[in-house]
């Protein structure tokens, strides 16, 4: 057909097969892009500064005389730069991003409006507190709404995400071991072997000597185990409820009073607390110390890779060894107190970062929690057990499970027994994923079960958008039972970037950009 | 619920899939005494327009530093950031990914990564840096565990021009470590001996420049020495933008150098989310904590951006990792890397210029006024002052009058004697209004 300028309107005849390469390696909205050090200029700039009025320098023999070597661009320029770096990304924003154990939920923009106000972002940390009476509001605000979902007696804001929770943690156990006498007999700490990595790397870097724990047949640690593996020598327990394998752990009650009965002490890797808000709370099941990852249950976002926020409730028995900065309401004011006598409880153990915790976080956190309510945020979680079932049931009968078809948490885990003998790995199950636009699931994790696929849909999804991803999942197995290799072994097929190359990365490790060298003509050639 | 797409219907009909009965058949593992039949005792869920006011009251409740003349530093600093910085950041893309673990469908974080690991090593003069950590504090922790790793020894001699909470954050992570750490004294006016303390049991010797107090630091003798000991020498910043206009750490013989990014492309935040720098030789890249991208090659050998040595990491190595850090700060590190693209080396150059000029300004001006005494002999933007009386009250008077003044030592190191001094930071945002008012204030708040 044409339209009344002559413009053919039809999509063309027939769309043969094309495979031309472009002239500029783009793909339509796919596009290349050079590195900043490859575009941009030293003398350019995207800011309009003008340089000060002459002055006497006070800076002695210190001037910088070392080249910079930083290029700059226009602001067009930026703009372009990272908007095209960023096309090459896959975003919880633009689709299902079932990655276990990360908790890839939505995230509200009204929370990144909120960190924004002037009254938040624009104040600094050692304002007098006189100025900050609001920030400090919200951070007790914040306080009681964990303490109250955890049943914990203090928390500690200062952690910057999950492992420093962990480490925050840990430290308020050794403080308080320290004080009852004990600091150099215990030094045992038992961690499942499912457990995610920081715990026994948090555990070993103060000093703690790790005593791994089996897990059971059914993914989940007994109590019996435990008891055989307390001493006098151990200081905790670090166990993550729910577990990696996305299971409650049944026997948590029992598995807290064995180790404060051998005088240990109970810390909980709370980065799964997302399933259990408002159901049930980790301080009424016996543990002393757990870290909420904020980026993860309370949604504040992942960013890339950061920045998170763990915050540490504590039990009674672990509420004095807190670090300092110390919350004090002091009257109608809030006091910031650092110095361990002023405290009250003089056992403040020292401090883990400069100034007092990731309040732009804390600002989307408590955002998140109030526009749940304590009833959204027991949904929420109902939900997102509810989705990670649904997930469990829909490829029960096409992928394997490890433990069996028993109900999960808000994750479903599955291994790649089912792969065995396929010519597919997990591997090339998930990068296939990417080919029919989803990010994978976590893979390979956790350590205690084969090839582990750990899909966590989240509550964010609509059944729609869960049913799909289902039916995608099962057309993939059905293609790995009809033998259709091609579609693992080389997927990703239509990502920005084919599948890359991890060893050669690692054996000559390239960490940076640097210039070219030169071009010399070889003479002698000629 | 405005955030759950679930129905009830959805609900009741999944369940039915799954074969529950209700969903707390799903909550069967948790102990019948211990699954809640209340609701927790807090508010219900608020509409996003209830939601606002509510935060929005406690955010009128400070006093916002744009809004007042401002010169407080310590550690954090206030600059301007460009508004195409915090759209870039907001872009779903880098806003809501995670950390790039499937390299094929996330090229946009690992090149940004590369680029800020690249702006970082030139900025501090450094072969290689990694792709952040939480903050400069945590940051400078970790580069004495890695000293102590390198040089398996282990005992940290740390400067008494560290920030003291940067100090603190050491001697914690070390005491609870087993390891050793002597604190030199305060020192305001930076004559410290360090070379004395540099013998061959020495892991490292940590020294901020500017430090706490504002004195710029050479640090090429101490580099020396270390060296000559078998030590290595940690270089710390807390104002990146110094580095603009002062000798990098990497070229007077730093080993490592570890520093707050804040400064660049992030806001003040009261205190987070921040963004630390750290950067080494490549000879060492093995040692050091967090993570790294790399360059590598696809399929179709085009290059292509990964997560690289993930063997120093903690999901592999585990309690043998190199450090327990998993996030980081990577949306810091975006806001750190694309300011620095927009000021690019000429902007950097004059924006450091400017906050100097700025500080030269303010402490001339503080000089005169009776009742003041500057005491640095060199600085960058921030520097310390002697007043008549005490510093703490003298700058809750002016915050009476809408002035922050700046930061009294004595918040830092509380009754460590330090009561009459007070740390005065002054960047581009101030204007001459902003220094003719502190000025007038202290005045006449000394006169009395
Ligand atoms: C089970 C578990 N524990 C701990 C962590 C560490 O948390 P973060 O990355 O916030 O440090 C994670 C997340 O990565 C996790 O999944």
């Amino acid at each position: 057909m044409l339209n009344n300028q002559g413009r053919p309107t039809g999509a063309g005849e027939s769309a043969p097969a094309y495979n031309r390469k472009t002239f500029t390696g783009n793909r339509a909205l796919q596009t290349r892009e050079a590195l900043i050090f490859e575009i941009g200029r030293p003398e350019v700039s995207g800011i309009d500064i003008d340089e000060p009025e002459a002055f006497t320098p006070r800076l002695g023999a210190l001037a910088r005389k070392t080249p910079l070597d930083l290029p700059g661009l226009s602001e067009p320029e930026t703009m372009r730069h990272y908007v095209r770096l960023s096309q090459k990304n896959y975003a919880i924003d633009a689709g299902l991003y079932p990655l276990g154990s990360c908790t890839m939920k939505h995230n509200p923009r009204l929370n990144e409006k909120l960190a924004r106000l002037p009254g938040f972002a624009d104040v600094h940390p050692l304002q007098p507190t006189s100025t900050v009476q609001g920030a400090l509001e919200l951070i007790e605000v914040l306080s009681g709404w964990l303490m109250e979902l955890t049943g914990a007696h203090a928390v500690a804001m200062s952690p910057k995400a999950g492992a420093h929770g962990e480490l925050c943690g840990m430290m308020a156990i050794k403080a308080a071991l320290a004080a009852r006498g004990e600091g150099s007999t215990r030094k045992v700490v038992l961690v499942p072997d499912s457990a995610h990595g920081t715990n026994p790397a948090t555990a070993a870097l103060i000093g703690f000597e790790v005593r791994a724990i089996p897990a059971r047949e059914d993914g989940t640690v007994s109590a019996q185990a435990v008891r055989e593996a307390c001493g006098p020598d151990v200081a905790a327990i670090m166990l993550t409820n729910p577990n990696t394998c996305g299971l409650f752990e049944p026997e948590v009650v029992e598995i807290a009073a064995a180790i404060h009965e051998a005088g240990g002490y109970f810390y909980c890797d709370g980065a799964n607390f997302n399933a259990i808000v408002g159901k049930v709370r980790p301080v009424d099941l016996g543990v002393d110390a757990m870290h909420i990852n904020l980026h993860k249950t309370f949604s504040t976002p992942h960013g890339g890779g950061g920045p998170g926020a763990g915050p540490v409730v504590l039990s009674e028995a672990l509420a004095p060894f807190a670090p300092a900065p110390f919350l004090r309401r002091m009257g109608a004011d809030l006091e910031i107190l650092t110095l361990v006598e002023e405290t009250g409880d003089g056992a403040a153990f020292g401090r883990l970062t400069a100034f007092h915790g990731q309040m732009g976080m804390f600002v989307r956190a408590l955002s998140y929690m109030m526009s749940h309510g304590s009833d959204g945020l027991r949904q929420a979680s109902e939900d997102a057990v509810l989705n990670a079932n649904y997930v469990r049931v829909g490829l029960g009968d096409v992928m394997s499970a490890p433990f069996g078809d028993r109900p999960c948490m808000h994750e479903a885990l599955f291994d790649d027994n089912w792969l065995k003998g396929t010519g597919v790995t997990t591997l090339d199950f998930a990068k296939a994923m990417i080919d029919e636009g989803y990010h994978p699931m976590t893979m390979y994790f956790p350590l205690v079960v084969s090839g582990a696929m750990l899909i966590e849909p989240t509550e964010s999804e609509s059944r729609a958008s869960v049913d799909l991803f289902i039916m995608t999942l099962r057309d993939l197995t059905f293609s790995v039972r009809r033998g259709e290799l091609e579609r693992f072994s080389g997927a990703p097929y239509y990502a920005p970037r084919r599948r890359l190359d991890e060893t050669r990365a690692a054996r000559q490790p390239i960490l940076r950009w640097t210039p070219p060298a030169p071009i010399i003509e070889d003479e002698a050639a000629e | 619920m405005r955030y759950l797409p679930l129905t009830p219907e959805d609900r009741t009909s999944m369940l039915r899939r799954i074969g529950a009965p209700d969903i707390d058949a799903l909550f069967a593992d948790v102990p019948a005494d211990k699954l809640l039949q209340e609701l927790p005792d807090l508010p219900r869920r608020k509409s996003e327009l209830e939601v606002e006011r509510t935060l929005s009251r406690m955010a009128a409740r400070n006093v916002a530093a744009g809004s007042v003349p401002f010169f407080v530093g310590a550690g954090a600093y206030r600059h301007h950031v460009p508004a195409s910085v915090d759209h870039l950041i907001q872009r779903s893309e880098f806003l809501t990914s995670y950390t790039p673990y499937q390299p094929e469908i996330a090229q946009g974080t690992l090149q940004m990564l590369f680029e800020f690991q690249t702006q970082v090593a030139n900025l501090t003069g450094m072969e290689v840096a990694n792709s952040s950590m939480y903050d400069g504090s945590t940051g400078c922790a970790e580069a004495v565990l890695m000293a102590h790793r390198i040089t398996r020894r282990k005992k940290a001699v740390l400067s008494g021009g560290l920030h003291p909470h940067y100090a603190e954050v050491v001697r914690t992570l070390s005491r609870m470590a087993g390891d050793d750490v002597m604190t030199m004294a305060p020192d305001v006016l930076a004559g410290e001996d360090m070379l004395a303390c540099i013998d061959k049991t020495v892991s490292c010797v940590v020294v901020q420049t500017p430090d706490v107090f504002g004195n710029l630091r050479d640090l090429n003798a101490l580099a020396a020495k270390c060296h000559e000991n078998g030590a290595l020498l940690i270089a710390v910043f807390t104002e990146a933008v110094s580095l603009g206009l002062i000798e990098p750490p990497g070229a007077m013989g730093a080993d490592i150098v570890v520093g707050e990014g804040q400064s660049i492309g992030n806001a003040l935040n009261f205190g987070g989310p921040y963004v630390g720098l750290f950067a080494t030789r490549q000879k060492y890249v093995r040692q050091m904590p967090g993570r790294l991208a790399g360059q590598t090659l696809d399929a179709n050998f085009e290059r292509g951006f990964v997560l690289t040595l993930s063997t120093r990491e903690q999901h592999i190595r585990r309690e043998k990792a190199t450090s327990n850090i998993c996030t980081n700060s990577g949306l810091c590190a975006l806001a750190f890397s694309i300011h620095m693209t927009l000021l690019g080396e000429s902007g950097l150059r004059t924006l450091a210029r400017v906050n100097h000029a700025n500080a030269v300004k303010l402490a001339d001006m503080l000089a005169r006024v009776p009742g003041v005494e500057v005491l640095n002999e060199t600085f960058f933007n921030e520097f310390t002052i002697r007043v008549k009386g005490d510093a703490g009250q003298l700058v809750e008077r002016l915050a009476a009058q809408g002035i922050l003044a700046g930061v009294p030592v004595s918040r830092l190191l509380p009754r460590a004697g330090f009561d009459d001094l007070l740390l005065i930071a002054s960047t581009e945002t101030n204007t001459d209004e902003d220094r003719a008012a502190l000025v007038a204030a202290l005045s006449s708040q000394l006169a009395h």
